[in-house]
């Protein structure tokens, strides 16, 4: 756009112009033909089911009846909602315990993988290859190494002595760290490689310098890698924070949200009220809920970016 | 390594000095993290390892006290029951037909649409393909109610059609081959034009055949997806039919929660294919993951 901006005035005038915006027609409808085949999809079966909860969370529907609009009374009854606030402060559990961790583990596992090594490319794989294995085989194979009584893990527990390991998910205490465990060896490979890329992408010459200034690897860690590394932790914030609060697949296998309502989630009470209960109008509300739960944390985090930035 | 070069002119002698222990040093520092790789490594395939084993086991040796590392006897017999108990071949066999044709639809489409973000110009093009990347941050979950009464109104749930539709249109497609056509020069289509090529033309004779790494990553990346679905298959498909081998699994386990030597079986038959596709071309799933970063 810029660039026809300049040229415009030097060009003689008219002829072109005509030319010009017939071009923009004729590009304006090559570029449709191609973005069409798409975004027919894209729109259909997502923007308008996007702009469709928005009408619904404000309507009663069940599955045989029409939508009534019945205003804010759906919110209304979120408030008062015990097994709601329940969900919220699970999800809001499982996130403090998942984001923090998976941070932790997976930039750990960058910088132990970040050498030019013989293998190196072998071990990377190993550590990626949970996140491509799918939900139900994994949270089977956890199910089954937390098993209480005779489970690979309390067995190991108790060979350290530990006498009363964890119920884990039979247990209400020890479900939601259970699930987290689990989801954060799949994960980590995934954020793992997003870090590695960050790694990779810090000039050399910064960490020679800092020797040359007599920095030693710890203060290096801190005061080349971590700031150098900003962008990347922020994306991987973002992301692995929108991942947390919609987390609904692990969760429907391993747990199923029990015992009782120890690890039941905001999204699962959306797949509950929705297609359990046909409640269509009010999981919409609950939808909404999530959805602005996702934007607000990612535009607060944006901001946090950005006065950090200044 | 700088400080070598800086201290060589001012002490000749010292350098051969000095390197010995350090060359030692630089070798336990790297036997320290070998050792420290191979414990991380062997500590995230353990759970790939029991399910291996696992599934070789007669079904009460699988929770034995003490664990029972490695099978004996080794129980090939899981992989010919399972066949019979399950119906795994249907769910394989769906799976299969949905993998491989959400792939090749999400490839064609997505790339086309790239095709029209990348290298064309027409107003409205920015506010369009922002839609696109801002409802990648939108999770699924918040409208699969809305997506599925719509789907339902038409007819298409508890066909395959509506995992095909779910699966094929994702943003995510566009915005990685969009990211890709981006490096590619620019020139080369002008040159094309000038030689009277269409724009459709560019597409397919040039602009496609260089995309080569893109196709590739975005191949397996939607296929591994679509045959790891877990949620559309649950929500969509009610007859068991037209089930996909995850909720087939999952069944199965509800079904036969104790037989765990079957299960695991299940599980292994489940991930071989996926783990197979990694193993060829694993190159492509760390490129797009480094180059787009997002994805589900």
């Amino acid at each position: 756009m810029a660039t026809t901006a300049v040229d415009a005035p030097a060009a003689p005038a008219p002829p072109p112009r005509r030319n010009r915006s017939r071009l923009t027609l004729r590009n304006t409808f090559i570029g449709w033909t191609f973005i069409l085949p798409n975004f027919i999809g894209f729109a259909v079966l997502t923007l308008v089911p996007v702009i469709t909860l928005f009408y619904l969370a404000f309507t009663s529907w069940n599955a045989f009846g029409q939508a009534n609009w019945i205003g804010l009374e759906n919110f209304q009854r979120l408030l008062t909602d015990g097994t709601f606030h329940t969900a919220l402060i699970n999800t809001g559990y499982y996130a403090v315990l998942h984001i923090p961790l998976t941070l932790a583990v997976s930039l750990g596992l960058a910088l132990l993988l970040n050498h030019k090594m013989r293998g190196i490319a072998f071990f990377r794989t190993v550590a990626f290859f949970p996140y491509i294995t799918s939900i139900v085989a994994i949270a089977v194979v956890w199910n089954m190494l937390f098993s209480p009584d005779s489970g690979p893990i309390n067995q190991f527990l108790m060979a350290l002595g530990i006498d009363n390991p964890p119920g884990w998910t039979t247990s209400a205490t020890w479900s939601m760290p259970a699930v987290v465990l689990t989801s954060v060896w799949r994960e980590m490979g995934y954020y793992m490689l997003l870090f590695l890329a960050g790694l990779q992408a810090i000039p050399r010459e910064l960490y020679e310098a800092a020797r040359v200034d007599g920095a030693h690897a710890i203060q290096r860690f801190w005061n080349v890698t971590v700031p150098s590394l900003r962008p990347t932790t922020f994306f991987v914030t973002v992301i692995l924070t929108i991942q947390s609060f919609k987390v609904l697949d692990l969760i429907l296998v391993m747990t199923d949200g029990g015992p009782g309502t120890s690890t039941l989630v905001l999204a699962q009470y959306i797949y509950r009220k929705g297609f359990e209960e046909n409640d269509f109008g009010y999981a919409s509300a609950v939808a909404v809920v999530l959805f602005f739960i996702c934007l607000g944390l990612t535009v607060v985090q944006f901001l946090l970016n950005k006065r950090k930035e200044v | 390594m700088a400080t070598v070069t800086l201290d060589r002119p001012g002490t000749s002698p010292a350098p051969v000095l000095r390197q010995d222990p350090r060359r030692g040093r630089k070798l336990a520092a790297r036997i320290a993290l070998y050792v420290a790789m191979i414990i991380a490594a062997a500590a995230i395939m353990l759970p790939f390892f029991w399910m291996v084993t696992s599934s070789l086991k007669t079904n009460n040796q699988v929770f034995s006290v003490p664990i029972q590392w490695l099978p004996d006897p080794v129980v090939w017999r899981n992989y010919l029951d399972i066949w019979a108990k399950a119906d795994m071949l249907t769910w394989v066999k769906n799976t299969l037909i949905l993998s491989v044709s959400v792939t090749f639809l999400q490839v064609l489409t997505g790339s086309f649409a790239a095709y029209g973000f990348s290298k064309l110009r027409f107003p409205g093009r920015d506010v369009l393909f922002l839609t696109y990347v801002a409802t990648i941050a939108v999770p699924w979950q918040a409208y699969m109610i809305p997506q599925f009464i719509m789907l339902s109104k038409v007819g298409l749930s508890n066909t395959l059609w509506s995992i095909l539709a779910l699966q094929t249109f994702s943003a995510f497609g566009v915005f990685l081959m969009k990211q890709y056509y981006e490096s590619i020069p620019e020139e080369l289509s002008e040159a094309a034009r000038i030689d009277g090529l269409s724009e459709y033309s560019i597409w397919r004779k040039i602009v496609l055949p260089l995309s080569g790494p893109a196709v590739a990553t975005l191949t397996l990346l939607t296929f591994v997806n679509t045959w790891n679905d877990y949620l559309g298959p649950l929500i969509y498909l009610r007859d068991r039919d037209i089930w996909t081998i995850q909720i087939g699994l999952k069944s199965f386990v509800s079904q036969y929660n104790a037989e765990y030597a079957l299960i695991m079986t299940g599980s292994v038959i489940s991930v071989l294919p996926i783990a197979l596709i990694f193993m060829l071309g694993q190159r492509y799933f760390v490129q797009g993951i480094a180059t787009a970063g997002l994805k589900g």
